[in-house]
């Protein structure tokens, strides 16, 4: 690029009027130029605003002004001010027959407007038309504009016309045509589904700039269905080959490179189609080496493609030669001075390290190097590496490492995204309990507003069920030392709310579990936490049904129960709150307080959170009551279904013309819509409707039917009453999929942690000590750096024994790497030794063995570990009257329902005498409390 | 995919935008008062990326201006680089040694070359030839209509180019 000419240039300009425009315009570029200050900008085009208001809808305006006017909009717009006066201007503009003023229309309205505009139906006909036109100029501004403006509804006005000038004999018309084809796919995939065919066709087109643009669809299709595109392999492969051997046109050679981004798409294409299947990379193998070579690495755009092998070499079956290539390209990449060829290392080094870990290992001071950059996006790429390369042998260095990176930023869209990293790792791979509650508190504190409320739950999930081991011990000791840090930490000020809540439930749960904190104390620290977020109701209600708990423990435990003055007053306020949903706890609590200890025990058994509640679906319980209501004259009741029948039929009879018109409806009125937002909230009333809590393993996937097969979704729909849809999704919580992903990941993180587990720990605790030992003194003379380094890599033999144990060559792998990273000859025979009898034990549980520290700081003791107790329906009942409420205010049956569920929080005898787990409260719970679902989870990541 | 491409002047004066995802007006002008306060803020040996809210942004300086382009974060960061350094090519190449005043001045003609490179957010041509042969096309019609009209302005802006 050359330099700024200014001077000569602006006065070239300002005599000329530039390519023919007018003054006026001219002046108001310039004094927007040398506005000194954004309030001077504003002020300036505020000023034209008002111009151009009076002057567009003066009549009889010279259309050669017209344009320019419509060109003073487009600047406005762009400098970020509203022009939405002169839109219509511009649609007119468009059906201009002149060319040049058409395409300017075209120009400014795909500038100002999105596809769900008003004003694209008055431009449907023009585009019509256009598309029609002999001009191939004409017909190319038209499908610039098809391309931005249409949208799902308008799509079958245009489909045919723009497959038909797929064989239009201007290539520059055919790719449009493509390009636009492709923007129809995106936007809806069914209407263009017996289309896709002609992709495949045009990828045969003679000329290269529509073979490359038909990429575009054919990536996205392949993305989404593989199998159907395998027979493409050997096509996507030669033309690869033709294109690097240089049988393009010139003009497609890019800076000395044969036509790098058409090579750039084929790469990520075989990528995708060669991803686990090894016949189809078979044929790639040679081309893709082809280009290894033939790269010059000397040119950025050389880099880029370089970069895309990597991808696709670490995405195909694997052949050793081309990930030594493309390992050699990382070590050029990483070792270059530029910042950009950095990242790119990093990120194909994250990529590479799946296929073969050792590679980590060679460049483990590029990366702790990377890691201490200046440079921001670096940084951040850097640890997306260490979080995939995380292991139980180095989690603690890099979680304290992200923790701390983490609070240094203000960043809150990243912010929550490495919070979330940390507590992912922290329960992966957490080293001991200790350690992990410490680091929970820590990603709380500071950034527990940002984290998803699932992973408090997640948290609170954890302690109350423990590691997932049938020890005891371990379990309480966690929950002995979650209570300490928490006691520890709630007099800090400004916690955020999410944490507040869990430290109420934790400490309601067990705060006096272990004996060693009077209940007095414990209630006291509540009653602190109450008071202090005066304006957070969902904290006050964790704190007051933690009150509740306590009490209700200290009463089964036939001690006598005084309420701290403070505490009085604080159920006292809240009894007359102006949430119902407070003041019925309040209730709850005092009800529960003048019962007595048999009683108590039923209501609040101790530490059960974790048990399952049985649900009765049909609520069977209700009969003998249902059957007196009818015997004194009530109606029966009309399932929902039915009773909703007219609604629904409207519902329907609005949906299906509306398929069976498709072709027609553009130009009919516009019918409001209900489908699109009713799917969402099917979605997420489902589960509520059936009274099924997370427990069942079928709701996620449900859902996710739900969500993607509309077909479905409608016939679900028609169950619902419109109206409801809205209330549930406004009460309801995020929280309920809580236990969704971990069922499957955890047994798989399980069983990995089996595997790494074993070589933290497996060893004899004094060999364990030895090579230690033995390591230390190396790590201590080295810099800085390299301590850092070992931390993270030099457990790397570990990775390579987690992913190998999976492969053939187990022991080979484990003993080249044990002997390798544990340099002293000593350790070698030992740990060769560990590794073969762990291989043969059962993964032992060795959680606290890896961590000598823990076990010194908290008591182990559990008075009430013999509480077999089971859920903990007061938590429950009174957390689900969010949804109890909002339903009931809607829906006349629901609040029949209802009706019966206060009777097992508040007073009287009526739920207390029903069997443990009255099912009333089971039924409001199924609507919400996120206790509940963590109750479910079998399992848990470590 | 490219979500929306701008162009911002080293003072933070926006010189051109287009949006190839939906946003709205006010969305519009976040992006840019967030983006052109962390993009002009970096140092000139720092990367050419920026991690956005889930996306990517590539920027590249040239002179005073720097060319922003939004992608997702599986996108090859150095193709995006090396595609806006494709179209600047091609607008020195239609200009003739480019420079910021031109597009301040003729920021419509930008859009109609950018048009002829990207659409709905691809590459649709990597020919530097192809696309200045469209783009004179279309100016030699808008030059025709110009001669049929025949005004006095139009005659000096064409033996001045």
């Amino acid at each position: 690029m050359e330099q700024l000419k200014t001077i000569g240039r602006e006065l070239a300009m300002g005599s000329q009027g530039g390519f023919g425009q007018s003054k006026e315009f001219l002046d108001l570029v310039k004094s927007i130029g040398e506005a000194r200050s954004k309030a001077e900008e504003d002020r300036i085009v505020l000023h034209e605003i008002e111009t151009l208001k009076r002057r567009i809808s003066e009549p009889d305006i010279p259309k050669r002004k017209m344009k320019e006017y419509i060109i003073r909009l487009v600047y406005i717009e762009m400098l970020g001010h509203d022009a939405s006066f002169g839109y219509i201007h511009a649609v007119k503009m468009t059906h201009d027959d002149t060319l040049l003023l058409k395409r300017t229309g075209y120009l400014a309205v795909t500038l100002f407007l999105n596809d769900d505009h008003d004003l694209i139906i008055l431009i449907v006909n023009t585009i019509q038309k256009d598309l029609r036109s002999d001009n191939y100029l004409v017909v190319c501004a038209a499908l610039n504009a098809v391309c931005r403006l249409i949208n799902e509804e308008t799509i079958p006005a245009m489909l045919p016309q723009v497959v038909d000038l797929l064989a239009h004999s201007k290539e520059a018309v055919r790719k449009k045509a493509i390009m636009a084809l492709h923007r129809f796919y995106q936007k809806s995939p069914s209407s263009v589904s017996h289309l896709v065919s002609n992709f495949r066709k045009r990828l045969c087109d003679n000329d290269p700039g529509v073979m490359g643009a038909t990429l575009c669809p054919l990536f996205d299709l392949i993305t989404i269905e593989v199998h159907s595109y395998k027979d493409l392999v050997v096509s996507f492969v030669s033309i690869l080959k033709q294109v690097a051997e240089r049988r393009l046109p010139k003009s497609y050679d890019y800076h000395q490179m044969p036509a790098p981004f058409i090579q750039i798409r084929l790469l990520k294409i075989l990528a995708l189609l060669g991803s686990g299947d090894k016949q189809a990379s078979e044929n790639m193998y040679t081309v893709v080496g082809d280009i290894f070579r033939k790269c010059d690495s000397s040119s950025n755009i050389g880099n880029a493609v370089l970069y895309e092998c990597v991808c696709c070499v670490s995405s195909i079956y694997p052949n050793p030669k081309l990930l030594e290539a493309a390992a050699d390209v990382i070590s050029r990449f990483l070792k270059s001075d530029s910042h950009n060829l950095k990242y790119m290392g990093i990120d194909s080094l994250g990529r590479l390290i799946k296929m073969s870990p050792e590679i980590a290992e060679q460049h483990q001071l590029a990366v702790i190097d990377c890691l201490e950059d200046p440079d921001d996006t670096l940084k951040r790429k850097t640890f997306e590496l260490l979080y995939k390369m995380t292991k139980s042998s180095n989690v603690e260095v890099i979680v304290d490492r992200m923790i701390d990176y983490m609070i240094s930023i203000n960043d809150n869209h990243y912010k929550t995204d490495i919070a979330s990293r940390c507590v992912e790792l922290a329960e992966q791979f957490a080293p001991s309990n200790h350690w992990f509650i410490l680091t929970m508190n820590k990603v709380f504190e500071h950034a527990g507003d940002l984290v998803n409320v699932k992973v408090a739950h997640n948290l609170m999930r954890l302690i109350a069920e423990g590691f997932g081991e049938d020890d005891d011990a371990a379990d309480s000791q966690l929950r002995s030392s979650a209570v300490e840090s928490y006691l520890h930490i709630i007099g800090e000020p400004k916690l955020p709310s999410v944490f507040l809540q869990v430290i109420c439930w934790v400490l309601g749960e067990y705060g006096t579990a272990d004996g060693k904190y009077s209940a007095s104390y414990i209630t006291g620290k509540l009653c602190d936490v109450a008071e202090a977020c005066s304006n957070d109701e969902t904290v006050k209600a964790y704190a007051v049904t933690a009150l509740m708990k306590i009490y209700a423990f200290e009463i089964a435990a036939g001690r006598k129960v005084d309420m701290l003055h403070e505490c009085q007053s604080l159920v006292e306020e809240l009894s007359a709150s102006h949430s119902t949903d407070l003041q019925q706890r309040a209730y709850e609590l005092q009800a529960v307080i003048c019962l007595d200890a048999h009683a108590v025990e039923n209501i609040i058994p101790s530490d059960a959170s974790c048990e399952d509640v049985e649900i009765d679906k049909n609520l069977s319980f209700l009969n003998s009551y249902v059957q007196q209501s009818m015997e004194n004259g009530a109606q029966p009741y009309i399932p929902e279904t039915q009773r909703s029948g007219m609604l629904d039929t409207n519902f329907r009879s609005q949906d299906q013309p509306e398929a069976s018109l498709h072709g027609l409806r553009f130009e009919a009125y516009e019918l409001p819509k209900p489908p699109v937002p009713s799917r969402i909230h099917t979605a997420s009333l489902e589960p509520s409707t059936e009274l099924v809590p997370a427990s069942e393993p079928a709701y996620p996937k449900d859902t996710h039917q739900v969500a993607t097969v509309p077909s479905v979704s409608d016939a679900g729909s028609s169950e619902l009453k419109l109206r409801l849809d809205g209330v549930q999704r406004k009460w309801g919580r995020p929280a309920y999929s809580s236990s969704a992903p971990s069922p499957s990941s955890s047994t798989s993180q399980n069983t990995v942690n089996g595997v790494t587990q074993i070589d933290a720990a497996g060893s004899v605790i004094s060999k364990a000590h030895k090579t230690n030992d033995s390591r230390k003194p190396r790590v201590e003379i080295s810099p800085e750096k390299q301590k850092l380094a070992a931390s993270l890599f030099g457990g790397s033999s570990q990775t390579e024994k987690r992913s190998t144990s999976a492969s053939h060559k187990v022991t080979k792998a484990v003993s080249h790497a044990a002997g390798k990273s544990q340099a002293p000859k000593s350790a070698v025979v030992s740990n060769q030794v560990t590794v073969e009898k762990t291989i043969h034990q059962p993964p032992p549980d060795l959680l606290d063995l890896g961590e000598p520290a823990v076990p010194s700081t908290t008591p182990s003791v559990d008075p009430f570990k013999q509480l077999e107790g089971l859920l903990d329906p007061t938590q429950v009942s009174s957390t689900a009257n969010h949804g109890a409420v909002g339903a009931a205010t809607e829906s006349p049956d629901i609040i029949a329902l209802y009706g019966k569920t206060p009777a097992s929080g508040h007073s009287s005898s009526a739920a207390i005498s029903l069997p443990t787990n009255g099912d009333g409260v089971n039924f409001t719970a199924g609507l919400l409390d996120a206790t509940l679902s963590t109750a479910h989870a079998e399992q848990l990541s470590v | 995919m490219i979500h929306f491409v701008l162009l911002i002047s080293r003072q933070g004066k926006v010189r051109l935008t287009k949006w190839y995802s939906p946003y709205t007006q006010k969305e519009r002008t976040k992006v840019l008062r967030e983006l052109s306060g962390v993009i002009l803020t970096r140092g000139p040996k720092l990367c050419n990326f920026v991690e956005w809210r889930g996306y990517k942004v590539v920027y590249k300086r040239y002179a005073s201006l720097y060319f922003c382009m939004c992608i997702d974060e599986e996108d090859n960061e150095l193709e995006i680089l090396e595609i806006i350094h494709h179209y600047v090519e091609i607008l020195d190449r239609y200009f003739g040694s480019v420079c910021e005043l031109d597009l301040i001045f003729n920021f419509h003609k930008a859009y109609y070359i950018l048009d002829e490179l990207l659409i709905a957010g691809e590459l649709q041509e990597s020919s530097k030839k192809t696309v200045a042969r469209l783009i004179a096309a279309q100016d030699s019609l808008v030059e025709a209509a110009k001669e049929q009209r025949s005004s006095i302005s139009n005659i000096i802006a064409q033996a001045t180019k």
